[in-house]
């Protein structure tokens, strides 16, 4: 029992825990936390408020997306804000999302909940009389579908052309791209190998995107077929997880998952570690690396798979992000290195 | 660096302003690392009552001066083949990179562990600094120097206004202005060149009011950094942050800035090639996305020990592994003791860091807060809410406020217009006077505008204001207890404001089953299990973390104050020992971010917390502990001692009434006289009647002083009628709260028992002091073994120790302080409790009194008699004063404690220890030969003529008992030949404040050496006379 804020109503969703402690503007626009409820460790959100969004090339630069993403948001304290550029509180904000929310919980008591027990299904209710059923479990929804563009959508003006597959991409990853020079063109989540292509592209994106990659088989047979066509391919959380299973490897449910901006990762060939930012609750681990590809990076902490790389092809994965947002920038120079692929294929 | 067998490890001297315990901290984590790989540690610290000079934690220990001059004899001595000068603050840097020019590293083959030499350089060099960070691209202040009006006024007309005027190398770092507009400016320079002996002005963009952040970033030898920690600043851009108040994590950052300045803050740490930690400090506009690198520090410091605590991630120790070239990655995070420490932690509640400020002990000192440090101590309170952690530390800092609200200052007669301007001033403590004005009607803007804290805390200050009003008109119901509780408010404070009783409010409290939980720091906000108990209470939680069941609780000093500091903390440590060997497990309470007891792996239980009696009793109850140890809590100990007795919790050791027969003036003094012990005559007044009664019959003059204290709070010396009137003035006396008057005894001795007893028998070291009497025990210089005491009188001390031990039933450590006059002790004060010179006492004789005391308590001393424990060497203690960071203070010695540190040493003679132990204490330095000393004051012509005969030239202040034959000078003459660098020592004694301010102050603020007390200075002319040497040896070797 807590106290609502944001919108009144009633959501379910799976319920998941990040131990960033800034960022929430960032986070739960992330499309990735779609049919999720966020419980945030810190116990201050909503210091800062929120600000107004801002656009550059039809990309946002202070959101992930145009929307607030999750089902439901926990928190133990929502504070009033003091900011030059806030416009609205986050409890303004999520009504206005129509997201509702909850402070006053031991935050940590919940996150020790899950990280014993495992990621658990969580109705959020301002209304204790409204009946909301559990009769859908989060790993058996395809959620892409919900955070995907309708149509195809263009960003950018440089001479290379990048097509994502946008299964509910970041905006960050966007910026990442564009700021390279790139033309960036999004096209859905479920759209064919020739419509990817259509534009022609010099590399293709599999973005991060919600839910369960065991549940998306056209999107790995459409992988499968470009990376066929041998041309450079970035994939990033949910694209490195397709990559993982179009390359004949596997993608397994975490107990809890790694939803935080402080992980580290260790690039297998350096020894180097970074600091980087994770949102994932499937996994790739060392037996589930396919044939033909190496580990690139791996969370030395639990050995968990961050990374992987074609022996022939110029397929490169993360399961963290690189763009970060919210979170440490030490890796954006894995984009430099995809951009430098590219313009060299 | 496989290669590394021995390593010099450099302390940081003596506690003073600005360089204190967190270097007992940083160098004990380092120590402990070094010896985990095998690796033989030296180390060089004259600090005495530290505990990394007790005995397990270097192999080999130097108490020497921290200078580069001492450093290079004991090179030459154990040939280290490394050194590691990043654990010993600027101390030890400043030696560090002073060896490394001089090419004594180069000669010896040392290497330099961690951030190389010329890094080190980059970081310290304000110009090196700005050139590195505009190569790398990080925005730093606009400035630019001048040396003509028309040029000042065009550099400040291209960076804009407001700007700040420094005027270059001027010492002391004063003459800085603000100029907000050009007339402003311009009627400012001439004032400004005429200061600076090389005619040039600095002209920087001034940050009114912009928000200072600190990041700590660790990096390794691979080039793998992580931010450790980033610290937010309540107080903006202009308050040292040693000054200010700060929360961890940063509070009011978005992501955008977080990332922006953490990106910018490992490229400072790779500019400056760091191996190890560094500090970063940032300003940012409150209201844009501009921000500038301020300044880096490339070693541990105040703000990472801070960080270490605030977040559980051992920085000193990581640091230290990765100097060896150990990566990241590879070393372990020992609070999970699964995950690796190339991670940044994520914290899942707020800590606060709070400064605590003694200024009202110093006469004359200028009380408004700035770019230097002040403050003597500083506590952290954890919370899962601000106001919870605000309020809590508010309590920890022991200055007599239960809270943000509801306190002397808040419920004072003081106006809003008064309460805002005491935060123009920048008085410390500025949240109290927020609370106040905003008590008085102020908006958030006024406050905002007058303190520059972010609205966002001030929101919050202002909440606890309202809900305080709320719950002062209308009680409370059993949820708004609840939010009370949630909001840090203590049950004294709901008591007063709902007019119940305390304990009433703890009942009632218990009957609803409102308590804290119990949580654990983790460093990982509870993504993974804590191998490691380091624990907390909060009311906005509804689960305990852990279940603690305890035997003994050990209640820490808390925050370190003029009179207690880090000796209590060796105290502490030395007491869980002893638990851990007699008793078993223990744990400890303690709030004080700088001290080795609250480390990660010295306690199986830590509760940081607040160490207030409602708190202690929640985590007796909670924790089921049978026991509390106050003994070695000092002042703090002392306070909670009786109340924790009276409701019903066990104490080690002498039982509270006994301590009561000693602390009480009337009880102790009907014992004296019944045990035939003498004392100096004295009484208990409480009207002005009674004063004058006692001083028409003993004569001035007489000493004054209020009951129940440590370090002589209001202590005086009082003279003659004027000062008699005047003291009566200040305070309001009644019967609830008399002074104590006694005669003063002149031109007479002090000495001092440091024991332990078992109520029969008792152990104990006698100390004697070199100055004479009527100057506080901490800021003597003492000596063991006793040198001018005879025979009868040591023996007459015994006795007196022994008696009072068995009839009061002293179970522990205790020390007996006498004044000694014609060979005749009177006794003046004695104390069941550890003592300030306990680990001074200790380590001179070679027996740790505190781990005697568990022994004595536990099993008893198999004696039946007083043994008096001797030791093998001279052993001297001197004093460390802070007078240059107390601007404005008089440096003068009295009953009233004014140092914040000590040294020691051992040597072969008494002139020798003597010598060493006073040059441990900076600004302290041999007069070069033939240079001129300034000698003046009651007392101190002896002292002149050894100068003399010394070969120095001895100079001495005509109207001031001209010393011998020396050059008698003017005041004007004596105060500008200091500031031309003329003169190398001032010798001094008593207070001549209306005739010498500007003598000594001048001497202070140019960190001239300063000896204050005739006796000290005879002494020491005379060793100078003797040649001025001094041994260099290893410790142990004294006793050989």
């Amino acid at each position: 029992m807590g106290c609502g804020f944001g919108a009144e109503g009633t959501r379910i969703g799976e319920v998941v825990f990040t131990t960033a402690m800034n960022g929430y503007v960032e986070a739960l626009t992330d499309p990735s936390y779609k049919g999720q409820i966020l419980v945030f460790s810190h116990p201050l959100m909503g210091n800062y408020g929120v600000p107004e969004p801002l656009w550059e090339d039809g990309v946002l630069l202070n959101m992930e997306s145009e929307h607030v993403q999750v089902e439901g948001v926990v928190v133990a304290e929502e504070t009033i804000p003091s900011k030059w550029n806030s416009r609205a509180s986050l409890h303004e904000w999520l009504s206005e999302e129509k997201v509702p929310a909850i402070s006053g919980i031991d935050t940590r008591m919940l996150i020790k909940k899950l990280r014993e027990n495992g990621s658990m299904m969580g109705i959020i209710s301002s209304n204790g009389d409204d009946e909301a059923s559990l009769d859908w479990r989060y790993d058996e929804v395809d959620f892409t579908d919900s955070v995907s563009p309708r149509s195809t959508i263009v960003h950018g003006r440089g001479g290379n052309r990048l097509t994502v597959v946008d299964c509910g991409v970041k905006h960050g990853i966007l910026r990442e791209l564009v700021s390279r020079g790139f033309t960036v063109v999004r096209v859905p989540c479920k759209s064919s190998v020739d419509e990817v292509l259509a534009v022609e592209p010099q590399g293709v994106i599999f973005s991060n995107g919600p839910g369960n990659p065991n549940l998306l088989p056209g999107l790995v047979r459409t992988f499968m077929s470009i990376a066929e066509e041998r041309l450079p391919i970035l994939g990033i959380c949910l694209g490195h997880q397709v990559a993982a299973l179009a390359m004949g490897g596997r993608v397994r449910k975490m107990k809890f998952g790694h939803r935080a901006v402080n992980k580290p990762v260790v690039e297998a060939r350096t020894g180097s570690c970074f600091v980087t930012t994770h949102n994932h609750g499937y996994g790739v681990y060392d037996d589930d690396v396919p044939p033909n590809m190496k580990v690139w990076f791996r969370n030395p902490d639990d050995g968990v798979v961050e990374g992987l790389i074609h022996e022939e092809l110029p397929i490169f994965t993360t399961q963290f992000h690189p763009e970060a947002r919210a979170g440490p920038r030490d890796a954006s120079w894995i984009f430099d290195k995809f951009a430098k692929v590219v313009r060299s294929g | 660096m496989d290669d590394v067998r021995k390593v010099l490890v450099i302390g940081s001297g003596p506690i003073k302003i600005a360089e204190a315990a967190e270097f007992d901290y940083s160098g004990s984590q380092a120590l402990k690392a070094f010896k985990e790989e095998g690796i033989e540690t030296v180390l060089v610290n004259p600090n005495v009552a530290t505990v990394q000079t007790s005995k397990k934690f270097a192999d080999r220990l130097y108490m020497v001066p921290i200078t580069s001059e001492y450093a290079v004899k004991v090179i030459e001595r154990e040939r280290p083949d490394a050194i590691a000068i990043g654990f010993g603050g600027q101390t030890a840097l400043t030696v560090g990179v002073e060896l490394g020019k001089a090419g004594v590293l180069r000669k010896y083959g040392i290497g330099v562990l961690g951030t190389p030499i010329d890094g080190i350089e980059r970081a310290l060099s304000r110009e090196k600094f700005r050139e590195t960070m505009m190569a790398v691209g990080i925005p730093v202040p606009p400035s630019a120097a001048a040396r003509t009006e028309e040029e000042a006024l065009a550099v400040a007309r291209r960076i804009g206004f407001p700007v700040m005027m420094r005027v270059s190398f001027n010492l002391g770092g004063r003459g800085s202005t603000v100029a907000w507009s050009e007339e402003e400016l311009y009627r400012s320079l001439g004032r400004a060149f005429s200061q600076s002996h090389i005619h040039e002005v600095l002209i920087e963009r001034y940050l009114h009011h912009w928000r200072e952040l600190e990041y700590e970033v660790v990096r390794d030898s691979r080039g793998n950094s992580v931010v450790v920690a980033c610290l937010e600043n309540l107080d903006p851009m202009g308050v040292h942050t040693g000054e200010s108040v700060v929360i961890a994590p940063c509070q009011t950052l978005d992501d955008y800035e977080y990332q922006e300045m953490r990106s910018s803050a490992i490229r400072v740490a790779e500019s400056i090639n760091l191996i190890g930690e560094c500090n970063v400090q940032f300003a940012r506009d409150p209201a844009s996305y501009s921000y500038y690198a301020i300044e880096t520090n490339p070693r541990m410091s105040r703000s990472s020990a801070l960080a270490s605590k605030a977040t559980g991630y051992p920085l000193a120790y990581i640091a230290a592994k990765l100097s060896l070239g150990y990566s990241l990655d590879e070393v372990i995070n020992k609070v999970t003791g699964t995950t690796c420490s190339c991670f940044e932690p994520s914290l899942d509640y707020v800590a606060i860091k709070m400064p605590r400020w003694d200024l009202g002990k110093f006469d004359h000192v200028d009380e408004s807060l700035g770019s230097e440090m002040k403050s003597i101590g500083e506590v952290m309170s954890l919370g899962r809410s601000f106001e919870e952690a605000m309020q809590k530390a508010v309590r920890m800092l022991d200055i007599g406020e239960p809270g943000i609200v509801g306190g002397s200052i808040y419920e004072s007669n003081m106006s809003m217009e008064d309460a805002l301007n005491s935060l123009r001033a920048r008085k410390p403590y500025w949240f109290l006077y927020a609370a106040k004005a905003f008590k008085e009607g102020a908006s958030i803007r006024d406050v905002a505008s007058a303190c520059g804290v972010s609205e966002f805390f001030l929101f919050k200050i202002k909440g606890l204001v309202d809900f305080y009003e709320k719950m002062r008109g209308n009680g409370l119901d059993e949820a708004e207890l609840i939010e009370a509780k949630r909001l840090g408010f203590s049950d004294g404070q709901i008591a007063k404001a709902t007019g119940i009783e305390e304990d009433d409010v703890r009942r009632i409290r218990r009957k609803l089953g409102v308590m804290p939980s119990i949580k654990q720091i983790d460093t990982v906000a509870g993504e993974q299990p804590a191998s490691t108990n380091y624990l907390y209470l909060t009311y906005n939680g509804d689960e305990d973390d852990v279940k603690p069941s305890g035997g003994l609780l050990i209640l820490g000093a808390g925050v370190f104050r003029i009179g207690v500091s880090v000796e209590f903390d060796w105290g502490v440590v030395s007491l869980l020992e002893a638990a851990r060997e007699f008793l078993g497990e223990a744990a400890i309470l303690n709030n004080n971010p700088e001290t080795v007891s609250t480390d990660w792996d010295v306690a199986r239980l830590l509760f940081f917390d607040e160490a207030t009696v409602e708190r202690i009793i929640d985590i007796v109850e909670k924790g089921g502990f049978k026991e509390v140890a106050t003994l070695v809590g000092g002042q703090l100990g002392n306070d909670v001692a009786k109340p924790l007795e009276d409701r019903g919790v066990k104490l080690l050791g002498t039982a509270g009434h006994s301590v009561d027969v000693a602390e009480d003036r009337e009880k102790f003094s009907n014992l004296l006289d019944s045990l035939g012990l003498k004392q100096p005559e004295w009484v208990s007044a409480s009207s002005e009647a009674a004063v004058r009664k006692f001083v028409d019959l003993v004569g001035f003059p007489v000493l004054v002083r209020p009951s129940y204290v440590i370090s002589g709070s209001w202590m005086k010396v009082i003279h003659n009628e004027a000062e008699l009137m005047n003291l009566i003035k200040r305070i309001r006396l009644s019967t609830a709260r008399p002074i104590i008057i006694s005669k003063f005894m002149e031109d007479a001795d002090e000495a001092e028992i440091d024991g332990v007893s078992d109520g029969k028998g008792a152990i104990g070291v006698v100390l004697e002091h070199v100055d004479e009497a009527g100057i506080h025990s901490g800021d003597s210089t003492m000596t063991i073994p006793n040198r001018s005491l005879g025979v009868t009188t040591i023996d007459g001390m015994k006795r007196a120790a022994i008696m009072l031990a068995r009839e009061i039933g002293i179970h522990g450590p205790f020390n007996l302080q006498f004044i000694v006059k014609n060979d005749d002790p009177h006794i003046i004060e004695l104390n069941l409790r550890a003592s300030r010179s306990m680990p001074f006492s200790s380590k001179a004789v070679g027996v740790n009194l505190i781990r005697k005391s568990m022994e004595a308590i536990v099993r008893g001393l198999p004696l039946d008699e007083f043994v008096e424990l001797r030791s093998k060497a001279w052993a001297v203690k001197s004093p460390q004063f802070s007078w240059s960071q107390l601007r404005g203070a008089y440096p003068a010695l009295g009953p009233e404690m004014r140092s914040t540190g000590e040294a020691a040493a051992l040597g072969l003679s008494f002139a020798d220890a003597l010598l060493k132990s006073w040059l441990s204490t900076p600004p302290n330095r041999v007069p070069r030969k033939n240079g001129r000393v300034l000698i003046y004051g009651e007392g101190t012509e002896e002292a002149a003529r050894s100068m003399a005969r010394a070969g120095y030239e001895v100079a001495t202040l005509r109207g001031a008992n001209a010393s011998g034959e020396a050059v008698g000078l003017e005041i004007d003459e004596a105060v500008n030949a200091i500031k031309e660098g003329g003169v190398e020592l001032v010798m001094t004694s008593g207070d001549m404040h209306g005739l010498d301010y500007w003598i000594r102050r001048t001497a202070a603020d140019l960190n001239v050496p300063l000896v204050l007390s005739s006796r000290l200075g005879r002494e020491l002319a005379n060793a100078l006379e003797l040649g001025g040497c001094t041994s260099v040896k290893e410790i142990d070797e004294y006793s050989q």
